[in-house]
């Protein structure tokens, strides 16, 4: 698939948090809204996405509970929890300001 | 918290590790159960749409393990990988597990149950309010030593009273008093311990009655109504625990007293005088003679103090030194001390118990030692059977830390399970000694609780990191890759490991020297104590007490006639063959002194000599078998009347009438004006098993202060004579208990118990310690030989004779042994004065004990190394080098 590229370190974290902002979401539908909302730019390998989802799930920032999907399978979905909000805040934050500053930086040079 | 939280996920995880397995695996299908559909929506046939997923999704049991290794389960599972392993190797070899776990399980359950009563008995705070501000305060007479702690007189507690600004409150105690209890009710007449205090004591100690009220000021006059306060014990034992005692009437020694209180069951009376059986509490300003409570140089009670906050024991010190300074100037008379001295009121309870008990723990803490050597020496063993397989994973890259963690593991195991038996055995062991010794103070307070365990958990710890760091010590990567390439031939790898062993042996069986020594002291000076010569024969000899009530007894006339027809119904008992009555037996303890002069050659003030009083009948020294020196024993006559006689024993008339006849002199003291003539000399005893013989003086014992007698009978099969006598003394009074009841031989018994008790636990530490030490020589001589078997194959088939090879292995094993054995005498001769005040007319480097601690030594060492030896010279030479 072209247009594709990797994803730098860390920020898959972000994405999945973001990605869970507006709601609980289970694994398949995280990574297909991240390539979808990235117009098919980003997309998560599933060999990383676990692993991050259990992370993040380790380190409180997210929740995971089993329901029942819309096509009546039962799936694992995750969850913000409030530290994960605040996470969440403060990584936007920080990206924003890289991302700015990355660009200062290119358009200077 | 939310690194606790974040714990709890954790935990949750590790605990739940198959459900989140299965909950991964259901996820991970779902996945590629929707990636197979959205292919298949593409328009992909089903076939390729799972092959597509698949290739986008990837490995999923690899994905399963990465998803899975975020849970930190890496590290919890390699361990619990590693208990598995442990437990099959200590299973496959079931003989070595339970003796390392028995030998580390003695050594655990020893220094648990020990720690237990150091902490109860001398750590643990006093069960007072804000106990750290309690004192207890003595008279210091002026010499060093002898007389640091004198009892305090009760004039000069009051002035002390008057004085102090830096205590809150002050009480004068004297707990060493007892009681007749009437018969009432159906129930014998009793004879109790008692404690006399001044009314505050409760209140200073903040202790609050459990029926009742505590004394109030009023009580404490000498004209009040005599009130009295009772243990919990005593009620529940004597009283049935009645509600309704509080204002009833009891009888103590025949006099009525109201009982005003009862105290709470956790009050226990404990101080350097007096332990715990104190059964009844009453005013001292009452109970004391007039005389008596403005009396300098009458040393009857100890001071308890409570300091004010901020001040020091010091500062309250000072200024009563110089009150008490004052007080001996204006009363010069001999008696009269010059200085304070005083102490915290737990040290003050748990001062005699302090060396035997650090020195007790001290030897606990070495047969732990010496049991994790012998545990790290039988791992170091094992490591050396499975030296290929070692060096095999070595070489294959197995981590040395991977190595070195599976030895502190199974040290754990063998800890852990050690720990747990030594649990048992503690407990035990403390059942047994709390059982042994109800007099110790402070030992209601002896309990296994969260310090204990804390204690427990640190020493299976530290076992576990001692044991297994010294083997892994022995199991070096490098060496391990030679031993692989050397082959199993006698090598290097081995030989360092086997001196490992050999440095481990020695310091265990210089730790066993030093056991044995102290040991051995501790035994002989028991001996001795055992088997001093108290003056009289022990043997066939009774002693009872009996203490009349002065309210009953008032004048002399009715003492006399009671103790008249009290001797004579005693002497015409059959069975009886001498009975006597005297003031205090020999053996029985302190039981009043004075200090002498007399008339012929006056002395000095501060040379007047310290002189036992004793009171006697004519009859008691026959019963007693003191032999008459000189002059004549008193008379009948003189018993009877106010004769100012009396016999003097034979070191008092060396230092008073040194050289001279004492026949005739005369004898006075400062306490009263009587002055006594001197009729006869009688052979020295010892008043305490602990002391040497005392000088002292015997007068008449009817007509004098007296109102109690010991008995002192002599006759075969004594102990079957003590009913009779009860039964005589209850025919002349029903009220009047016999106290005491015990042969000559049972007394001396219940004086020595603190060393008996003593020196058998140190004796039986320093039996467990030798049975390891002699383990651990045989343990590792025999290792050595399966070691050098090849090699004493090679000997012999080149000729060399059994015995030769016999010598050369026990030389092998007793060398170690030898070097300990000079270690531990040093050792144990550096740590003799330690245990200097616990020994009895024994020093602490004594040649006959340590030659016996260095025989018994060299035989269990000689049998331990004999076997192998043994063993070794019957080695066929063909056999062991076609093994090879």
């Amino acid at each position: 698939m072209t247009g594709r590229i990797e994803l730098p370190q860390g920020t898959l974290d972000l994405l999945i948090l973001r990605t869970l902002l507006p709601g609980p979401q289970h694994g398949w539908a995280i990574s297909e809204r991240v390539q979808q909302v990235s117009s098919e730019v980003l997309s998560i390998q599933q060999g990383s996405l676990y692993p991050a989802l259990h992370r993040l799930e380790r380190r409180g920032w997210i929740k995971a509970e089993w329901g029942t999907s819309d096509n009546n399978r039962r799936a694992k979905y995750y969850e913000l929890t409030r530290t994960g909000r605040k996470q969440l805040d403060a990584e936007t934050e920080a990206w924003r300001k890289l991302a700015v500053a990355v660009e200062q930086v290119l358009e200077g040079a | 918290m939310r690194w606790l939280s974040r714990l709890g996920v954790q935990f949750r995880m590790l605990f739940s590790r198959n459900r989140a397995h299965r909950e991964l695996d259901a996820e991970l299908r779902d996945h590629l159960d929707r990636q197979i559909a959205e292919n298949t929506a593409r328009g992909m046939s089903d076939e390729s749409a799972r092959a597509a997923a698949l290739r986008t999704f990837g490995n999923p049991a690899l994905l399963r393990d990465q998803a899975h290794d975020t849970w930190n389960w890496a590290a919890a599972e390699s361990l619990l990988h590693d208990v598995r392993i442990g437990c099959r190797t200590l299973l496959r070899t079931p003989g070595f597990t339970v003796i390392a776990i028995l030998v580390m399980a003695l050594g655990i359950g020893a220094n648990v149950a020990l720690f237990t009563i150091v902490r109860g008995v001398l750590l643990k705070p006093l069960p007072y309010s804000d106990p750290e501000r309690l004192v207890t305060l003595y008279e210091r007479s002026a010499s060093e030593g002898l007389g640091m702690f004198n009892p305090v007189a009760a004039g000069s507690f009051s002035e002390w009273q008057r004085a102090a600004t830096g205590v809150e409150q002050m009480a004068l105690v004297s707990p060493f008093q007892n009681y007749n209890v009437s018969a009432e009710g159906g129930k014998l007449p009793e004879r109790i311990d008692a404690g006399f205090c001044s009314w505050n004591l409760f209140s200073l100690l903040g202790v609050q009655p459990a029926l009742g009220r505590t004394f109030a000021e009023a009580d404490d006059e000498h004209s009040a109504q005599s009130t009295v306060m009772l243990s919990d014990a005593f009620w529940r034992r004597r009283y049935a625990g009645d509600p309704a005692i509080v204002g009833k009437t009891i009888w103590l020694d025949a006099k009525p007293y109201t009982v005003v209180g009862v105290l709470p069951a956790s009050f226990l009376f404990n101080s350097a005088f007096g332990g715990n059986t104190v059964q009844v509490w009453t005013p001292v300003g009452h109970e004391f003679p007039e005389a008596l409570l403005k009396a300098y140089d009458d040393h009857e009670g100890i001071v308890m103090a409570r300091l004010k906050p901020g001040v020091t024991l010091q500062s309250v010190l000072a200024q009563l030194g110089a009150v008490q300074a004052q007080i001996k100037k204006e009363h010069a008379a001999g008696g009269v001390n010059g200085a304070v001295n005083g102490r915290s009121m737990l040290d003050d309870a748990v001062h005699d118990y302090k060396t035997p008990l650090y020195a007790l723990l001290a030897a606990t803490g070495c047969v732990l030692l010496i049991a994790c050597m012998n545990v790290a020496s039988l791992l170091i063993a094992r490591t050396a059977a499975r030296g290929k397989e070692m060096a095999i994973r070595t070489a294959l890259g197995g981590g040395r830390m991977r190595l070195m963690r599976e030895r502190l593991t199974e040290s754990l195991l063998i800890s852990v399970m050690a720990g747990a038996v030594g649990i048992g055995i503690s407990w035990a062991a403390l059942q047994l000694l709390v059982k042994m010794r109800p007099d110790m103070n402070r030992v209601e307070s002896i309990r296994i609780d969260g310090g204990v365990a804390l204690f427990t958990i640190a020493a299976i710890a530290s076992c576990a990191l001692f044991a297994g760091l010294i083997s892994a010590l022995g199991a070096d990567g490098k060496r391990l890759l030679s031993a692989l390439q050397e082959s199993s031939r006698a090598n290097r790898g081995s030989h360092q490991r086997a001196t490992l062993r050999r440095v481990l042996l020695v310091l265990e069986v210089s730790l066993t020297v030093v056991l044995l020594a102290g040991a051995g002291l501790l035994l002989k000076s028991y001996q001795r104590l055992r088997t001093t010569d108290l003056g009289i024969p022990i043997n066939n000899a009774l002693r009872l007490h009996v203490s009349l009530p002065e309210s009953r007894y008032k004048e002399e006339v009715q003492q006399v006639a009671f103790f008249e027809q009290l001797i004579a119904g005693v002497r015409a008992l059959p069975g009886v063959e001498a009975a006597g009555l005297v003031s205090t037996a020999p053996g029985q303890g302190w039981g009043g002194d004075s200090l002498a002069d007399t008339l012929e050659q006056p002395r000095r003030q501060e040379d007047l000599l310290d002189i036992h009083r004793r009171a006697a009948d004519p009859g008691y020294f026959a019963a007693a078998q003191i032999p008459l020196l000189r002059g004549r024993i008193f008379t009948s006559d003189e018993r009877l009347s106010r004769s100012d006689v009396a016999l003097i024993s034979l070191s008092t008339a060396q230092q008073l009438f040194p050289g001279q006849d004492p026949i005739g002199k005369h004898l006075h003291f400062g306490y009263n004006k009587d002055v006594y003539e001197i009729i006869g000399v009688v052979g020295d005893v010892r008043w305490d098993i602990h002391e040497p013989p005392k000088p002292t003086m015997y007068m008449p014992l009817y007509g004098h202060d007296w109102t109690g007698a010991t008995i002192f009978v002599r006759g075969r099969n004594v102990e079957s004579l003590a009913m009779p006598i009860e039964n005589v003394v209850g025919r002349l009074d029903r009220d009047l208990p016999v106290s005491n009841v015990m042969t000559f031989r049972e007394s001396i018994a219940k004086s020595t118990i603190d060393s008996q008790f003593d020196s058998l636990l140190i004796l039986s530490f320093a039996v467990i310690a030798l049975i390891l030490a002699g383990a651990g020589l045989y343990g590792v001589l025999a290792y050595l030989v399966t070691q050098r078997t090849g090699e004493i194959g090679i000997r012999m088939a080149l000729g060399a004779p059994r015995k030769q090879v016999m010598r050369l292995m026990l030389l092998d094993g007793l060398r170690p042994a030898l070097i300990g054995l000079v270690l531990g005498l040093a050792g144990s001769a550096a740590t003799g004065r330690l245990i200097a005040s616990m020994l009895f007319d024994t020093k602490p480097l004594d040649a006959g004990i340590y030659t016996a601690v260095a025989a018994t030594l060299l035989v269990v060492a000689g049998i331990a190394c004999m076997l192998p030896a043994w063993r070794a010279s019957r080695i066929d030479p063909m056999q062991a080098l076609r093994t090879e």
